[in-house]
């Protein structure tokens, strides 16, 4: 393999990783603070692409491609981050909030419910078809010196970039960021400090489902919009979060890239066929659940005896 | 008679040793207190010892044998059993169910596969085992005096009498060893003077008892020779009396009390 | 109508082994799998390949097919029960996606998204069973759902079921009563699935073909709610929820409104029935069966402890 080639590759597993992390994020946020998986993450993800598909179109309009489109699209964009948002509060709200007390499988089982109603009702309101979300510039590749770049992995890695950068400091140092990590500590403690844990938990759905949303909407540019899309996308964004240790948030950002770049030199280098393309996530699943189960930067929860 | 040695036992989480090389000696048919201040790795010693943690280094024997990093349910079956500081009953079962779990592996020959066709071949046979297990239950009810609400759900027990059931289910398993960790935490005096006199009924049975508890009254009551740990290190170890009056001890622990 | 409404009979029965299986993993063990659905297909292609491509008769196919989909929750089973719950029910769904990918993909074996057709009623004793004469049929099934429920039953009363239930409330105490919580996962996880490859047998005989798309996620979502509506822990209730599901799924037809409901109705009720039970009736409809002990014995305790 050339060096060339090797950028390519490495330039496709970068673009998918940004997208598997961004959604990545959503999950290790959740399982941070409820431990426990929002098996639901994956279909808000389909939501957040149909509304963005349909404001887009309707933003749109007939108009060119050129700098409007280029707002339409970014517009759509954050207004389908807040629709989704509100959606994860409610869906947290009305399904979550009230198994809080109860048995470890009772929200898990109430989450696998309400990614069924998701995914279906969508499937019910907008039919099965797959729909095309057309791409708000003109997407013809950019070569650099052998290496084929796309306006559209630039705006992958762009807008990943930028998000991640956000969250981080938001995490890190805002005082809503600072109440979620004690939270995800102790939140006994976290209550007793004076932090509204309700509020931290809404806003820790609305987060994850924002990014959720805009994963959506950049892998949607490739693969269409669908009912079922959600469920392939959010379990390998689960292993991604898994990989890099769940419930850590710079881990999933690295191990949502790692799987991307994992999958892309899996088929390229390793000859395996596409068709087997998605079992290469699970096998990574497998692998690390069974070498190191709290992932590569998670910390070992040992249960208290 | 040496029941259970521990041999520069370790345990180190990361860098913090939570038992330093801690060598623990446990005479058979007496009953041995383990204290120490909050943190000092009496229930870091006690999970090494029952195998819900493995050692970083050093040894366990039992009965002579070596057991160190042996599973939990091999352990118990040697004939450790215990009881934890914060109570882990099964919750949702009823009291006798719970005591009938601590017979589980006491009946049959191989563990499951024996079990699984007698289950399903013999009815009769099932039958038998079942009656067995329930009345050696029954009987250990009977010990605690709880016969009478064996068909309870644990979780509907009051406090005290949760930590009781918790003996009764570790002494279904016919133990040699017996460790109670914190077992009169919560309880009012009262409920304290009962539990002693029952861990000398425990004693009585012929099964050693060892016990972590901050209750300095119950232990210096009922214990024959005391352990003390601190910052994860062996500090002391002798009778009530040697203890009371050791310096070190005083200095690092009971010192506050005794003013 | 009447004929309409045996065919949901029969495949509550062939869903209630499922679910029989199911609740020995879910509600027993505690443990979420998410895979009947890939069991399930081991049994119908085991005994759909070995009919059609080796002439094996229906009943001799049927413990080929136990068994190797016991084989696979060993293999399955081994690696992820030492995983958190969560973990598991992640795990559990890629198997079962595996699955009808390789069904998908294995042409030569599996014939890929064309499946196998003409699989050969089964006979016995020179009576065919046919399944469009749905009554020998059910009754066939029913025998099955019967022995199965019956094993069951047993082994939940007996000291395997009590040791399966501690593994579910306390793993830690489990082990220090000398309990291997391993083997009891593993254990839990092989019958549930060997009674979904029977069933998958079963399906195989009586739509008298396979193809991947029968065996989806779907399928282990409705067994779950199967377990779900009934009651976790209670192998009655796992066949009570088989038959209100099966009767929800066949709703439309059976009342004429197919062209009114859209298709996605079941599976949105499917979902709303998890969400809803479980905040207002975890238990399900019957709830959890409790043993009652002492009522005999304790008569022929002398000085009993009543």
């Amino acid at each position: 393999m050339g060096i060339a080639e090797f950028f390519q590759h490495l330039m496709n597993g970068l673009t998918l990783g940004g997208i598997y992390a961004l959604i990545a994020l959503g999950y290790t946020m959740v399982y941070g603070i409820l431990k426990f998986i929002n098996f639901a993450h994956g279909d808000v993800l389909m939501v957040g692409a149909y509304i963005g598909l349909f404001l887009f179109d309707w933003l749109r309009g007939d108009s060119p491609l050129g700098l409007w489109t280029l707002v339409a699209f970014f517009l759509a964009m954050i207004v389908s981050m807040g629709f989704s948002a509100a959606i994860g509060m409610f869906i947290e709200r009305v399904a979550y909030k009230p198994l809080r007390k109860a048995t470890r499988l009772a929200p898990l089982l109430s989450a696998i419910g309400v990614s069924f109603i998701l995914s279906n009702g969508a499937a019910w309101a907008f039919g099965t078809h797959s729909r095309k979300f057309n791409y708000p510039f003109d997407n013809s590749a950019i070569h650099l010196g052998g290496v084929v770049i796309t306006p559209h992995q630039i705006l992958i890695l762009v807008v990943s970039l930028v998000i991640m950068i956000i969250l981080k400091i938001f995490v890190d140092k805002t005082r809503m960021g600072k109440a979620m990590r004690a939270t995800s500590l102790d939140q006994g403690t976290a209550m007793l400090m004076g932090i509204s844990v309700n509020r931290v938990i809404s806003m820790t759905f609305a987060i994850g489902s924002a990014l959720a949303a805009v994963g959506g909407i950049l892998i949607a540019l490739d693969f269409k919009v669908y009912a079922t899309m959600g469920t392939m996308m959010g379990l390998k964004a689960f292993v991604a979060a898994v990989v890099g240790g769940i419930g850590n948030i710079s881990g999933a950002m690295f191990g949502g890239i790692l799987l991307g770049i994992l999958e892309t030199f899996g088929v390229a280098v390793f000859g395996i066929p596409t068709g087997l393309k998605d079992t290469i996530a699970f096998g990574v699943l497998i692998l690390i659940l069974l070498l190191k189960p709290e992932g590569l930067f998670g910390k070992v929860e040992k249960e208290k005896v | 008679m040496i029941l259970l040695e521990t041999e520069a036992l370790t345990r180190a989480y990361g860098g913090v040793v939570a038992v330093n090389k801690v060598d623990f000696v446990v005479e058979s048919g007496l009953i041995t207190g383990l204290i120490g201040p909050n943190g000092a790795g009496k229930t870091t010693l006690f999970n090494n010892m029952t195998g819900l943690d493995v050692p970083s280094s050093g040894k366990v024997f039992f009965n002579k044998k070596n057991i160190t990093g042996l599973p939990a349910h091999t352990i118990c079956r040697m004939g450790i059993a215990r009881t934890f500081q914060n109570i882990r009953l099964f919750k949702e079962l009823t009291v006798v169910e719970n005591v009938m779990i601590g017979r589980h592996f006491k009946t049959g020959k191989s563990e499951t596969k024996g079990r699984f066709l007698n289950a399903i071949n013999s009815y009769v046979h099932m039958k038998q085992e079942e009656e067995q297990i329930y009345e050696k239950a029954c009987d250990w009810l009977d010990f605690f005096g709880m016969a009478s609400m064996k068909n309870e759900l644990a979780k509907n027990l009051p406090y005290g009498r949760q930590r009781e059931l918790e003996i009764a289910r570790a002494l279904a398993t016919d133990p040699k060893l017996l460790f109670l960790d914190e077992p009169a935490a919560g309880m009012n005096p009262q409920e304290t003077d009962h539990l002693m006199a029952t861990i000398r009924k425990i004693r009585d049975l012929d099964i050693t008892v060892v016990l972590i508890e901050h209750d300095m009254k119950l232990v210096m009551n009922i214990c024959d020779t005391i352990t003390v740990l601190n910052y994860g290190q062996k500090l002391a170890q002798g009778t009530p009396r040697e203890i009371k009056h050791n310096p070190s001890v005083i200095e690092a622990y009971l010192g506050k009390e005794e003013e | 109508m009447f004929n309409f409404f045996l065919l949901i009979l029969i495949y509550s029965g062939i869903y209630a082994l499922m679910a029989l299986g199911q609740n020995i993993i879910t509600g027993y063990g505690g443990l979420l799998s998410l895979t009947q659905a890939g069991f399930f297909a081991i049994g119908s292609y085991a005994t759909a390949i070995l009919t059609t491509r080796f002439g094996w008769s229906f009943w001799a196919t049927l413990p080929a097919a136990l068994i190797l989909s016991a084989f696979f929750g060993l293999l399955i089973g081994l690696p992820t029960l030492r995983l958190k719950g969560d973990y598991l029910a992640i795990a559990t769904l890629g198997f079962g996606e595996i699955v009808r990918n390789v069904l998908n993909n294995w042409d030569s074996v599996t014939r890929g998204p064309m499946g196998i057709q003409r699989i050969p009623m089964p006979d016995l004793f020179g009576f065919t069973i046919n399944p469009y004469k749905k009554y020998a049929f059910l009754v066939m099934v029913f025998v099955f759902v019967g022995i199965a429920y019956f094993i069951f039953q047993r082994l939940a009363r007996s000291r395997m079921g009590r040791a399966l239930s501690a593994v579910r409330e306390d793993e830690i105490a489990a082990q220090s009563m000398g309990i291997n919580i391993t083997t009891y996962k593993v254990f839990a996880f092989i019958l549930g699935a060997s009674v979904a490859g029977l069933a998958g047998s079963l399906q195989a005989v009586f739509s008298l073909s396979v193809t991947p798309g029968t065996y989806t996620f779907m399928v282990s979502v409705m067994v779950l709610c199967m377990v779900v509506l009934g009651g976790m822990g209670n192998f009655k209730a796992s066949i009570l929820g088989a038959f209100i599901i099966q009767l929800i799924s066949y709703f439309p037809q059976l009342t004429g409104l197919s062209s009114v409901i859209p298709p996605q109705f079941k599976q949105i009720l499917f979902g709303l029935i998890l969400v809803v039970m479980m905040i207002w009736r975890p238990q399900g409809l019957l709830g959890r069966e409790e043993t009652r002990y002492g009522k005999k014995v304790a008569k022929s305790r002398k000085g009993g402890a009543r």
